[in-house]
């Protein structure tokens, strides 16, 4: 079959062509006598990206973020920071009348007097919703993937900052509509404060301007929510662009992909094309959501009011996890010398978010430490060949889970219609002992998916062709994989094991050994313990003599029904015998 | 093609020198049928376009409904959302849909789907260029003198770190101190005090009726508040607005229960605190401060539904269950000469969440600290 394809599209690989300047290129030529455009633009424009579908993971969280700026904005024209007292009069019938705070009056008056205003309340919202989500699932897929490693070490602590941020920012957004359901959690954050040692009564005091609840806590939540945390996170997100810029995207490694090279689509026109693309699809995407899937209805929840609360009153879900620490800890409080240590609050709520935060922020690191790995690492790993990484942020992906689940605690009780207090001492004891089973199925599971790669490696792919010996046996049959798959699967590294003394200065003498360098050293052994190492070529060669003498036993029986059920009866066997001879 | 997978400054002698399979190269380029058919092209411009139309026409959906659908009287005809939201949102999702789904179609179909390569540099600098800057910073700090005048380095560095503490000063009148605060002249001001005050009459939340103690049967629960929060003309009590008004009610609802008068175990010095098996409790809980408010008659526990402490009120508010570390504040309770319920004081201890000098000042006695 040939194939004409002289008027294919070939651009990728040939350059443009420059013709004369017409309007467009005088106003270039305008712009880069003034810019240096030309300089700026030679080399990026056509930037190689590799593609993925988990590239896109974090593509959603970057174009979420634009539709919260752009939806935010909508909201401010209307939005008042106040909490003045006012009586509603407004279009929804149920609370005229109604003494509450000019926030939330304004907040009624977007949702039921602007055209528009419930839609761009529920798009905001849900962008934010989608925007922690995603920015938490990239954070998996960079993590599972190994790609966190050397030289991107701190383009993951910049996630990192900006997962902390954006939970920050979505704890203060979701406040400021002074309702009932948020001026709960405002009063457990001022809670929250309170249990700080000897500074907690005076940071209370300064946030709110006074006794809880005041009048500025809203004013400040709003200036946090609309100018201080979106300021750090537009400034972050651009260092966290440009170090991807720099360091170019991980990729996939395959035929003709190395840690040297990077192989894709060019961003003019493909991912222009593609990223752009999305942009829309995101934000319709939250248009859609916006427009039918209702979201914290706070006329339902009513104003704020300090002597009232609604059953099941719970937070937005990403603040659930330390929300159901504080459910489960124990009323451990304790007093010392006429001061009161509140630790069954400040454990579970200050210190524990902070130490997660920190282990997150530390991975990276830590691992570097322990496998002594300082290489550049450009080919991402799948995660079964990483089988202690993988296990460990399964382990604590495990902690998180157990922690929301006691965060609903009281809607687990009520919809598996049990006892909220056995519920809760289950969890007391699953917290420590799920990430533990968590982390040691994990590992088995990584190396199990090892072996069976070595196995298809060596033995080939299973056929599902089921052979029968002459002496009765059976076996299914095996063929080779082909050899583009088969050096995906070799296009790992070897895990090499620290042992003190390895690293070396540049005149090859061993750096001086440290006081954890035994910890070190068996920690490294504890990381690689187990894993399957990938077939040297010899032990390919012999793996595959052995199949080709295996295939030419089975060979007679090729092109015949391999199971002989034609035999049963009901087929036309003339011309048919069951060793095909 | 295939290359040992170092960085620049790192040993080789954790790979091995040959891998099992060489690298294959890149497969070789499938053409797709938009790029061989003409016909298939077309088909695929045709596609692109019709979406890049419809998305115009969904604009025009957006703009009727934003006039024709009002929201403040249809809020909730469709879904409960409203005919103009589910309208708006439909539309101009639909038509922002349309653009991507176009766009990322053109991509696919249309554009070049040649793969390229691109080298990769290590994220180092060069040896040159680290030499470079290390020249130029010592040739900047030599022709400044910093190394040699230590005196003006150290001079500066401190003056500038002092900046700090205007910067920190500056947020000083945030607030008042708690100190401050208990000085305040609103009624109740501080986080010892409630607006609690020997005599003053219970009454009910919302409404603000005074109790008798024979408007409540074995059981009840009434949600209750100071006279201070429903002045009347008779009462004489100031009026209070905005944050005051807030800030009284934070700390002084209380919840008002019946029960058997056996049933009561009274704390300490807590025996003539009750009217008749009529106790009453802080509502706010001791944990992090959620009112309180659901009552389960039949064992007298009282649940918080922020994060589940349960309270025993028969039992001085002790704590029965969950992540409280302290029994409810009880407030000592009496009835008026006519009839009504009133509190003998204000509690003998603070509301609400526990605090670093909680225990510090002692304002009264607390009575059964033990609990």
């Amino acid at each position: 079959m040939s194939i004409d394809t002289s008027k294919v599209a070939t651009s990728n690989s040939s350059a443009a062509t420059a013709k004369k300047p017409g309007k467009a290129g005088a106003v270039a030529n305008w712009a880069d006598e003034r810019l240096g455009l030309g300089t700026a633009m030679k080399k990026n424009l056509r930037k190689v990206f590799p593609d993925h579908w988990s590239f896109m993971l974090g593509e959603i969280a970057l174009w979420s973020f634009v539709v919260l700026l752009l939806t935010g904005v909508f909201l401010t024209l209307w939005y008042h920071p106040s909490m003045a007292e006012v009586v509603y009069e407004g279009s929804y019938d149920p609370l005229r009348g109604v003494l509450m705070s000019d926030a939330m009056a304004s907040t009624l008056h977007i949702s039921f007097d602007v055209r528009g205003g419930v839609l761009m309340r529920q798009m905001h919202h849900w962008a934010a919703m989608i925007f922690i989500a995603s920015m938490m699932v990239h954070l998996l897929r960079v993590y599972f993937t190994g790609a966190y490693r050397k030289p991107r070490e701190l383009n993951w602590v910049i996630g990192c900052l900006l997962l902390l941020l954006g939970t920050l920012e979505g704890f203060t957004g979701y406040s400021l509509p002074d309702d009932l359901l948020s001026g709960t959690g405002i009063r457990a954050a001022d809670g929250f404060m309170k249990s700080i040692p000897v500074v907690g009564t005076y940071l209370s005091f300064f946030l709110f301007g006074g006794e809880f609840p005041g009048d500025q806590i809203i004013p400040r939540l709003y200036m946090i929510h609309v100018l201080l945390i979106p300021g750090i996170l537009l400034a972050l997100i651009a260092a966290h662009m440009l170090l991807l810029v720099y360091h170019k995207h991980t990729q996939w490694p395959g035929p003709g992909r190395t840690e040297e090279n990077v192989v894709g689509f060019p961003m003019l026109p493909v991912y222009a094309a593609k990223a752009g693309g999305f942009f829309f699809i995101v934000f319709g995407v939250t248009a859609i959501m916006g427009g039918l899937l209702s979201i914290n209805p706070i006329w339902k929840y009513g104003p704020y009011d300090p002597t009232k609360v609604t059953a099941g009153s719970q937070p937005d879900w990403y603040m659930g996890w330390p929300d159901g620490a504080l459910r489960i800890m124990p009323g451990w409080e304790f007093h010392l010398g006429g001061y009161s240590f509140a630790l069954n609050v400040f454990l579970p709520i200050i210190v524990l978010p902070g130490l997660m935060f920190t282990i997150l922020l530390l991975l990276p690191f830590i691992e570097s430490w322990i496998t002594g790995d300082k290489r550049e690492h450009h080919l991402l790993e799948r995660p079964r060949n990483a089988p202690t990484r993988t296990a460990l942020m399964v382990s604590l992906m495990t902690f998180y889970g157990l922690m929301w689940a006691a965060g609903g605690n009281d809607i687990i009780a009520i919809t598996l219609n049990s006892d909220i207090n056995q519920i809760t001492y289950f969890i007391r004891v699953a917290v420590f002992v799920g990430p533990a089973i968590a982390f040691w199925v994990t590992r088995r599971w990584c190396i199990s998916l090892q072996r069976h790669d070595e196995a298809k490696l060596l033995h080939g792919y299973e056929t599902g062709v089921i052979m029968r010996s002459p002496e009765g046996g059976y076996s299914e049959r095996h063929l080779p994989i082909s050899e583009n798959a088969a050096y995906t699967l070799t296009a790992r590294d070897r895990d090499v094991v620290w042992t003190p003394g390895s690293e070396t200065d540049e005149s090859g003498v061993a750096a001086p050994g440290g006081r954890l360098d035994g910890l070190r050293a068996k920690l490294s052994t504890l990381w690689f313990a187990d894993n399957v190492q990938k077939p040297t070529a010899q032990e390919l060669e012999e793996a595959r003599h052995h199949a080709e003498h295996e295939h030419a036993l089975t060979a007679a029986l090729d092109g015949v029904a391999a199971d002989g059920h034609q035999f049963d009866g009901h087929h036309a066997v003339e011309g048919e015998s069951l060793r095909g001879s | 093609m295939r290359k040992e997978l170092t960085g620049p400054d790192t040993g080789s002698d954790n790979l091995p020198a040959e891998e099992p399979i060489p690298n294959p190269g890149l497969p070789s380029h499938t053409w797709r049928p938009t790029d061989i058919d003409e016909a298939a092209a077309r088909r695929a411009e045709r596609q692109i376009a019709s979406m890049y139309l419809l998305s115009m026409l969904c604009v025009l959906g957006f703009v009727v409904t934003y006039f024709v659908a009002d929201v403040g009287d249809n809020w909730d005809t469709i879904l409960g959302l409203g005919a103009s939201t589910v309208g708006l949102g439909v539309f101009l999702g639909l038509a922002l849909l349309l653009i991507g789904a176009a766009t990322i179609q053109w991509a696919r179909k249309l554009m070049s789907d040649v793969e390229m390569v691109e080298m990769r540099h290590p994220a180092r600098s060069s040896d040159e260029d680290r030499e470079a800057t290390l020249q130029a910073l010592s040739s900047g700090a030599e022709d400044s003198g910093i190394a040699r005048r230590p005196l003006i380095r150290n001079t500066l560095l401190a003056s500038v770190g002092m900046l700090g503490v205007p910067a920190v000063v500056l947020l000083r009148d945030l607030g008042p101190t708690p100190g401050q605060a208990a000085e305040a002249d609103y009624p109740g001001a501080g986080l010892e005090k409630t607006v609690w005050t020997p005599g003053m009459r219970v009454v009910r939340d919302v409404v603000g009726t005074p109790i008798r103690t024979s408007d409540l049967e074995i059981g009840d629960l009434v949600n209750a508040q100071p006279e201070a929060i429903f002045p009347s003309e008779e009462s004489g009590l100031p009026e209070l607005h905005g944050a005051e008004l807030l800030i009284a009610k934070s700390k002084a609802a209380v919840i008002v229960v019946r029960m058997e008068p056996e049933t009561i175990i009274p704390g300490e010095g807590r025996d003539n605190w009750s009217v008749d098996g009529i106790v009453c409790y802080s509502k706010i809980c001791t944990h992090v401060g959620c009112p309180i408010s659901l009552y389960e008659r039949t064992t007298h526990h009282l649940l918080c539904p922020c994060h589940q402490s349960t309270f025993d009120l028969s039992d001085s508010g002790r704590v029965v269950f969950g992540p409280a570390g302290r029994h409810l504040p009880q407030l000592p309770l009496a009835v008026d000469e006519e009839g009504f319920l009133v509190a003998q004081s204000d509690f003998t201890e603070p509301v609400g969440p526990t605090y670093w000098e909680r225990d510090h000042k002692d304002i009264g006695d607390q009575g059964e600290a033990d609990l």
